[in-house]
């Protein structure tokens, strides 16, 4: 690893927000700014009677996985998003990649209030070590941090991507899971306010990728695919062990494993490729796709009933002013 | 699309004529366009753009759209498809809507589905995620042919 590589952008105009070169900017940076929120709005302290019900290896294994989240988005705010701002192809992008990082430092620093809330610090300090000595998540975060200091912007924003709509998930399966049986769930709340976050960072990241290609040659294409593809086997290889490791005491693992798969297609779309899993091994336990939406399941599918149903969506308030009807 | 589009201006709404029997918004990142494309079958985007002339639907439609827009569902719905909608034309041959999102987005996955469901009282046929995979786009394919027969068969009926 080189970290002097990592460098500033070399050239900075005044950014002005009257003149946009690309409407994804604004739509995006728009998006996040409403977005916003921070963890002292979540009653986090109503979780500690359902934190007291977990048995002593479940508590464990939440604060394990919440270290191993806190180490991604430290690395995605201090280095990753940083990182994308030399190469950025408009000065708005500069400033949208400014406030993802903000952001990154935001959801770790939200773990350490769930810490906080629920653990002692004897407890909290044991999940940390073991979050450095853990092989496999130690492994994860380097493979990143390479490329993030490496020389190829394009490889940085498959990286950045695949982090951001990938290698969180073996994570935020357990709140996920622990929401989905009544427990944990003003965390669950909270992790899902970071979940609907790294869902527009790998939007945003993955269409400034596919921005990136436009105009390469096929074989430099060709040899990006390929590239994100390998990248990819060798995180997911990595994902299995590290959520055996911790998912293993619980016997989770295999159901974990589904949600990685699942995610991991949904991280190659981001950057404009086809899906790599089939869906023999993408059906997430329903109890947990509904944790994460509840509009996901199997009902809401018009096409698989028996036809004569006839489904109207759920009422909603549209206070757009733009309807004319 | 020539061929509609040689076809003599109709005497109503103005815009683009189209007859086919699917009609798209997708933005510049074009997740839903490949969604569409993967389908095959004949379909009209709806322009980029909100200043630039929208479509005229001649024939029964289904509509597919991504949701736009955060928490609270206020803006899920392009404004590209709201100009589209505001047309009555375009809102009396609406048969049913398909939803592109992302689960991330928690209770406001679709949304826009289920605004234009409610709202041109068709149903919200499916949902999909992204650009849709393989086997979003074979469940779409059949589900439509079969939607748009069996929606034949009920107008023929005696």
């Amino acid at each position: 690893m080189t970290p002097d590589k990592l460098k500033l952008a070399n050239h900075v105009v005044a950014i002005n927000w009257n003149r946009i070169e690309d409407e994804k900017d604004v739509e995006v940076w728009n998006r996040l700014v409403n977005n916003f929120w921070l963890p002292e709005k979540v009653p986090l302290s109503n979780d500690t009677q359902s934190w007291a019900t977990l048995t002593p290896d479940e508590q464990l294994l939440t604060m394990r996985v919440f270290t191993g989240l806190t180490l991604l988005d430290t690395l995605q705010g201090t280095v990753g998003a940083v990182s994308l701002i030399p190469d950025a192809i408009t000065p708005h992008e500069e400033a949208v990649y400014t406030n993802i990082a903000f952001m990154e430092s935001v959801h770790a620093k939200s773990y350490s209030s769930i810490f906080s809330t629920l653990c002692s610090t004897k407890e909290i300090d044991e999940a940390f070590r073991w979050s450095v000595e853990n092989v496999n998540l130690q492994k994860k975060a380097q493979i990143i941090e390479s490329y993030y200091y490496g020389d190829d912007p394009l490889k940085r924003k498959i990286a950045s991507t695949l982090l951001e709509s990938f290698l969180f998930y073996s994570g935020f399966y357990l709140p996920m899971y622990w929401s989905s049986r009544a427990k944990l769930t003003n965390t669950a709340d909270l992790i899902r306010l970071i979940i609907r976050d790294e869902a527009v960072h790998g939007y945003y990241i993955g269409y400034k990728y596919q921005k990136g290609l436009e105009g390469l040659s096929e074989e430099r294409k060709a040899e990006l695919k390929d590239y994100t593809f390998e990248l990819m086997y060798e995180l997911y290889e990595n994902e299995v062990q590290y959520t055996h490791d911790l998912y293993d005491s619980v016997g989770l693992a295999e159901d974990v494993k589904k949600f990685l798969h699942y995610n991991a297609n949904k991280a190659l779309m981001n950057l404009g490729y086809e899906a790599m899993f089939p869906s023999a091994v993408t059906d997430v336990n329903p109890a947990i796709l509904s944790a994460l939406s509840p509009n996901a399941d199997e009902n809401h599918d018009f096409f698989s009933g028996s036809g004569s149903s006839y489904v109207i969506g759920k009422a909603v308030n549209t206070e757009d002013d733009d309807w004319d009807f | 699309m020539s061929a509609v589009a040689a076809k003599p201006a109709v005497n109503r709404e103005t815009g683009r004529p189209t007859s086919s029997s699917l009609v798209y918004f997708s933005s510049i990142s074009d997740n839903t366009h490949r969604f569409v494309e993967k389908l095959h079958m004949d379909a009209a985007r709806l322009p980029l753009y909100t200043h630039e002339e929208t479509l005229t639907a001649l024939e029964p439609f289904v509509l597919v759209l991504p949701t736009y827009g955060g928490d609270t569902g206020h803006g899920a719905v392009p404004k590209q498809v709201i100009k589209f909608l505001n047309v009555s034309g375009n809102r009396e041959l609406i048969r049913g809507v398909i939803g592109a999102g992302n689960t991330n987005f928690g209770e406001t996955y679709c949304l826009a589905g289920d605004v234009i469901s409610v709202k041109c009282k068709v149903p919200h046929l499916y949902r999909f995620e992204l650009m849709g995979t393989s086997e979003d786009v074979d469940r779409v394919h059949e589900g439509l042919e079969e939607f748009w027969t069996r929606l034949s068969q009920q107008q023929t009926r005696p």
